[in-house]
């Protein structure tokens, strides 16, 4: 009943898959930091950002995520993951 | 009063005919039908001859002549074997154990009496 | 106009009564086994909107009215938690998933060594956490209800919003314990309430853009112009607070991932893991599309509402006020929706943990070990659940009453949120450190737990109301560094970042000191090595070393958790895994792991852990085990698969020598104790049909009474001995394939009729059970070599069951294209080590002579094989049991 063991080298198809799952852990950091460049916007006077552009990135930075994780949950497959586990029923996205 | 005779055996039928055919010859038949207690049984009423089943529930016949022979009280009693499996393996057996008699199902009714004549002398 | 409140009652009632449709619907669906479109990824993740609450529909748009911007970080945390799937959730919904994990409580709590003690305490945080929330709900749902009764000029104004707010709590009862207790293994999920809370997250979706929509273009005149509203309202300028922006995103992010409901949605009732791959943009999506439109209600509602109004109410009440009754109502459904699946979830969610985590080790405590072999488990554990969600709904209404609703809707939600945002530490440090132990997770969640109820829960009631407000400002006995919103003098922080901050540093630190300092028991350190590295690790913890269980009791318990269907399933296909027949597999390691996960997905981790155990004895883990575990990563490092795959080849190729040769020997030694067994049957009637024939050749003075006894004993063992001969021949034909079958149509119960009418049962001593209507089966097979079987099975009842009053119950049920018959005596049963010999040649059950020649089940093996079926000896029933088991190939009632 033992699983396969981890496969201790890459091949080239799997490389790409690697860097995939980097850019995947890196998205919410980015995100994170996005969504963090309001704070350094000037708060008094004249200066200060009027709330429809704040409305306009934030929402942008967050459609633009959702459009990242599109791509990115599409492209990952779970075959070159350490391992794999029986599934159950269909497909992905 | 005739000698002691006790069938352990365990097919009621077997039994009522040893017992008819041993009754009219003169002796005094007592039965038992188990082999877990055979032994006790057999050291309780003190026959002068045991005739012995080999497939007897609770315990074979043969564990249970091993028994017997290893008890000073019964070592020599004499010991009929009954069985009804007729390989020549089962007699050698029986004769290593001690049986004094080996006879195989079924059996002549005379064939019985005689061997017992023989074992227990009036 | 004027039956504004009367149609609101209505369209309610038609729109719960939609909501059970769906979810009867679905419960359906998913039985008949067509429930494809039930576990789509847009289900899933539609029903991850229930993080979307009253608080959301309502709140959010007074949040913005308050606060401005601030309320997107509570949508902003779950967005990146659902961005990083691959780091985070992928790895809590596999362990989710290969654990059977059935509540953040059981996930911790099998985490840590299966602690009882971490579970209830989980527990209890939760109920605490969650019961204002649940509170909120009813509130936010009779608040509604007055908002549009005030804007009907004909209704009387509302006396008791309690009576609405009880009639919810009630309705919700009902329908959560219909559908949320329908299975009662946690993992069987719950197609119907997921089903309708998909459905509900479309209509609060709906509902807010529809407002949203009227707002942008029907008052504000287009999104350019609704802009320039905003900049010139009081939120025109981005005013928001950076660490309360830092700290709420965080907060809210944690909670996404421990709020008992959430955990529910995304990890229980998770059907597929692929189905996190679409909710990870989905979702986000879905967050961004729900907040999109908050501020323009805001700025809209501001303007043209009279001062004083409640923000928290707008999305109701700018329609209202607009005139659009339409919207209204639709915009009153989308906020119902939005509670309703909130608190059905919440129930079922906390419901479970209670049952599994607090009423099942109080009741297996009180009824000692002896329980788990004779009480029945599966109605305890329903029962439980069925209460907990019921307690759970009147802890809701008692603290909505008790509180009379009031403080602003955003203030309980980020209370709860950082209440159930304390288990993060364990969770994470438990999934991500193998380091992490028991007392470290003990430890951070008791600190957290604290710091949680004294600088947030506490002073949330207000001054003076729990907390003295002496006490608030100057620190109890005046020790100003313990003052609940200053902690060591810290003065000037907001008082929910505070709270946040200090309550997480302190669980963090003391989770992380606590698990440096103290070392780990076997069992928390495989469970951690299990956890951390569940995606190499072959999915089973070896918790139980050397088998001195007896599959029968295991059998037993587990048909009393199950079910017996389940439980006879899942024993007969270890038993078919591990190559034996029949349904008592070997007590292996691996099996008691196997069935102790599945026991959990009913009862949770801890509790099954403690049934195995009361059966096994107590739990040994060896040193071995551990080691065997802990090497187990390096060594699969170490050998190439190659030589892997060739060395079990050879294994392989070797056992099934050694199998070969084990047979051949076998079956010489059957063959020559079949024919001594032969000979011994022929001879013993011969015997006694010598002897009396020859005592009556003999005569001499027989009486013709012994005569005719002894003519009659001839005849009768003449008799056993043609019946013998007569069994030899049928099974030698049967054995050697050369039966002719004679497939004929007929009914089960005829059959059955003709089987009873044979043996003369049910005129007898034996006392018969029988179910007429599951009878009524259409059969197609050799009906007279069935009743043989049939007729065997009760002759056998007669001869042995040796009962006071002797019953035999026959049952007959269908299961997956195949008819089992059952025949269950309540006599002594069939000891355990002769249970596997009963169907040999020659075997007889007990010592006593029966008159047969103990071929009986070996013929009806034979027969049933030759039936395409199967007979087996079905084990820890009330008696002897045996199982008739035949393919049911046209499925018909009959006429």
């Amino acid at each position: 009943m033992s699983e396969k063991p981890a496969p201790l080298f890459l091949e080239r198809r799997s490389y790409r898959q690697r860097r995939l799952m980097d850019a995947a852990r890196l998205a919410p950091l980015l995100a994170a930091i996005l969504w963090a460049v309001p704070l350094l916007w000037p708060r008094q006077g004249d200066e200060a950002m009027p709330t429809s552009t704040s409305i306009i990135y934030i929402f942008g930075v967050w459609l633009a995520m959702v459009g990242v994780s599109l791509v990115l949950s599409r492209r990952l497959t779970e075959a070159d993951d350490d391992t794999t586990t029986p599934r159950d029923g269909g497909g992905g996205a | 009063m005739g000698k002691h005779v006790l069938v352990i055996e365990d097919e009621p039928n077997i039994i009522e005919a040893i017992s008819f055919i041993l009754s009219r010859d003169g002796w005094r038949v007592d039965s038992h039908s188990n082999g877990h207690d055979a032994v006790e049984v057999v050291l309780a009423k003190a026959p002068d001859l045991v005739i012995l089943d080999v497939m007897l529930p609770g315990r074979s016949g043969y564990e249970i002549l091993t028994d017997l022979r290893a008890r000073p009280e019964t070592a020599r009693l004499p010991v009929l074997m009954l069985t009804a499996r007729g390989q020549s393996k089962d007699r050698e057996l029986a004769e290593r154990l001690g049986a004094s008699r080996f006879m195989t199902k079924p059996f002549s009714n005379a064939d019985v009496l005689e061997a017992l004549r023989e074992l227990v002398p009036a | 106009m004027t039956a504004t409140l009367n149609l609101l009652v209505a369209v309610c009632l038609g729109y719960v009564a939609f909501l059970f449709l769906v979810a009867f619907a679905a419960e359906r669906a998913a039985l008949r086994g067509q429930g494809g479109w039930l576990r789509s990824p847009l289900v899933y993740t539609l029903s991850l909107s229930i993080y979307c609450t009253a608080w959301t529909f309502y709140g959010a748009v007074g949040y913005a009215a308050r606060s401005g911007l601030e309320f997107l970080t509570i949508y902003l945390g779950p967005t990146l938690v659902m961005i990083g799937w691959w780091w985070g959730l992928r790895k809590l919904v596999r362990i989710g998933r290969t654990q059977r994990v059935t509540s953040v409580a059981d996930l911790i709590s099998s985490r840590y060594g299966k602690s009882t003690l971490l579970a209830v305490f989980v527990t209890l945080i939760a109920v605490i956490g969650t019961t204002p929330y649940i509170a909120l709900q009813l509130q936010s749902v009779t608040a509604s209800f007055a908002s549009i009764a005030q804007a009907d000029p004909n209704a009387a104004p509302l006396e008791d919003t309690r009576q609405i707010a009880l009639s919810v709590a009630v309705g919700l009862a009902l329908f959560t314990i219909l559908f949320g207790t329908r299975n009662l293994d946690a993992n069987e999920r719950h197609h119907g309430v997921v089903m309708a809370i998909a459905v509900e997250a479309v209509v609060k979706l709906f509902a807010l853009m529809a407002v949203g929509v009227f707002v942008v273009w029907g008052i504000g005149g287009g999104p350019a112009q609704t802009l320039a509203r905003i900049d010139a309202s009081q939120m025109g300028q981005w005013q928001v607070d950076g660490m309360r922006w830092g700290g709420l995103t965080f907060l809210s992010a944690a909670a996404f991932l421990t709020l008992p409901r959430m955990f529910q949605v995304l990890v229980v009732e998770n059907e597929d893991e692929q189905h996190l791959r679409t909710a990870s943009w989905a979702f986000p999506l879905y967050l961004l599309l729900i907040s999109l439109f908050v501020v323009p209600i805001a700025v809209v509602g501001l303007e043209i509402m009279p001062a004083g109004s409640n923000p928290d109410q707008f999305v109701l009440t700018v329609p209202l006020a607009q005139g659009q009754d339409t919207l209204a109502m639709l915009s009153f459904l989308g906020g119902f929706s939005s509670a309703t699946s909130m608190v059905i979830v919440a129930a079922i969610a906390l419901a479970t943990m209670v049952s599994n985590h607090i009423v099942m080790p109080i009741w297996l405590n009180l009824t000692g070990g002896g329980a788990v072999m004779s009480g029945d488990v599966r109605n305890v554990v329903i029962t439980a659940r069925r209460l907990s969600i019921a307690g759970v709904l009147a802890l809701g209404y008692v603290y909505y009453q008790m509180s009379g609703g009031g403080a602003a809707l955003a203030a309980i939600g980020l209370v709860s949120f950082a209440g159930v945002a304390q288990f993060l530490p364990a969770l994470l440090g438990g999934i991500l450190w193998r380091g992490a132990t028991r007392a470290g997770a003990l430890a951070g969640l008791s600190t957290g737990f604290v710091l949680w109820v004294w600088c947030m829960l506490l002073p949330s009631f207000g001054a003076d109301v729990v907390i003295p407000g002496t006490v608030l400002a100057e620190g109890p006995w005046g020790m100003g560094w313990l003052r609940p919103q200053a902690l060591f003098g810290i003065a000037g922080l907001d008082p929910t970042v505070h709270a946040v901050l200090w309550s997480m540093l302190f669980n963090t630190g003391g989770f992380v000191i606590a698990s440096l300092l103290t070392f780990p028991s076997p069992l928390e350190r495989l469970q951690g090595a299990q956890f951390v590295n569940v995606f190499q690790h072959s999915a089973r913890p070896q918790n139980w070393a050397g088998g001195t269980a007896q599959s029968e009791d295991l059998i037993v318990m587990a048909q009393r958790i199950l079910g017996p269907a389940q439980a006879q399933a899942l024993f007969q296909d270890e038993a078919q895994r591990q190559g034996l027949a029949g349904y008592l597999p070997e007590p292996t390691p691996d099996f008691l792991a196997r069935l102790e996960r599945e026991l959990s997905g009913s009862v949770g981790a801890a509790t099954a852990h403690a049934m195995v155990g009361q059966i096994m004895g107590a739990a040994t883990v060896s040193v071995e085990d551990l080691l065997a575990v802990a090497d187990e990563t390096a060594q699969m490092m170490e050998y190439s698969s190659q030589l892997e795959t060739k060395s079990e080849e050879l294994a392989r190729t070797a056992r099934q020598l050694r199998a070969a040769n084990e047979k051949l020997t076998q079956i010489s030694v059957q063959k020559d104790a079949f024919l001594s067994q032969i000979s011994h049957e022929l001879r013993t009637p011969m015997t006694s049909i010598r002897a009396f024939s020859e005592i009556l050749r003999d005569g001499g003075g027989l009486g013709s009474q012994a005569q005719s006894k002894y003519a009659g004993i001839i005849h009768d063992e003449a008799i056993r001995l043609t019946r013998l001969l007569d069994d030899l021949l049928d099974l030698s034909v049967l054995e050697n394939g050369q039966v002719n079958l004679n497939i004929r149509t007929g009914i089960l119960s005829a059959v059955i009729d003709h089987a009873v009418a044979a043996t003369g049962a049910g005129h007898g001593l034996l006392k018969l059970h029988r179910r007429r209507a599951d009878e009524e089966v259409t059969l197609e097979t050799d009906l007279d070599r069935l009743a043989q079987v049939f007729i065997n099975l009760i002759a056998n009842a007669q001869k042995y069951c040796d009962a006071a009053e002797p019953e035999l119950t026959i049952a007959v049920q269908a299961r997956d294209g195949r008819l089992l018959v059952d025949f269950i005596d309540n006599g002594p049963g069939i000891p355990r080590q002769v249970q596997s010999v009963v169907f040999e040649k020659f075997s007889r059950v007990s010592d006593q002579k029966a008159g047969g020649a103990g071929l009986g089940l070996a013929i009806c093996r034979e027969i049933m094989a030759r039936l395409d079926g199967t007979i087996a000896y079905l084990p820890g029933q009330s008696g002897a049991a045996f199982r008739v088991t035949l393919p049911l190939s046209q499925r018909m009632a009959a006429q």
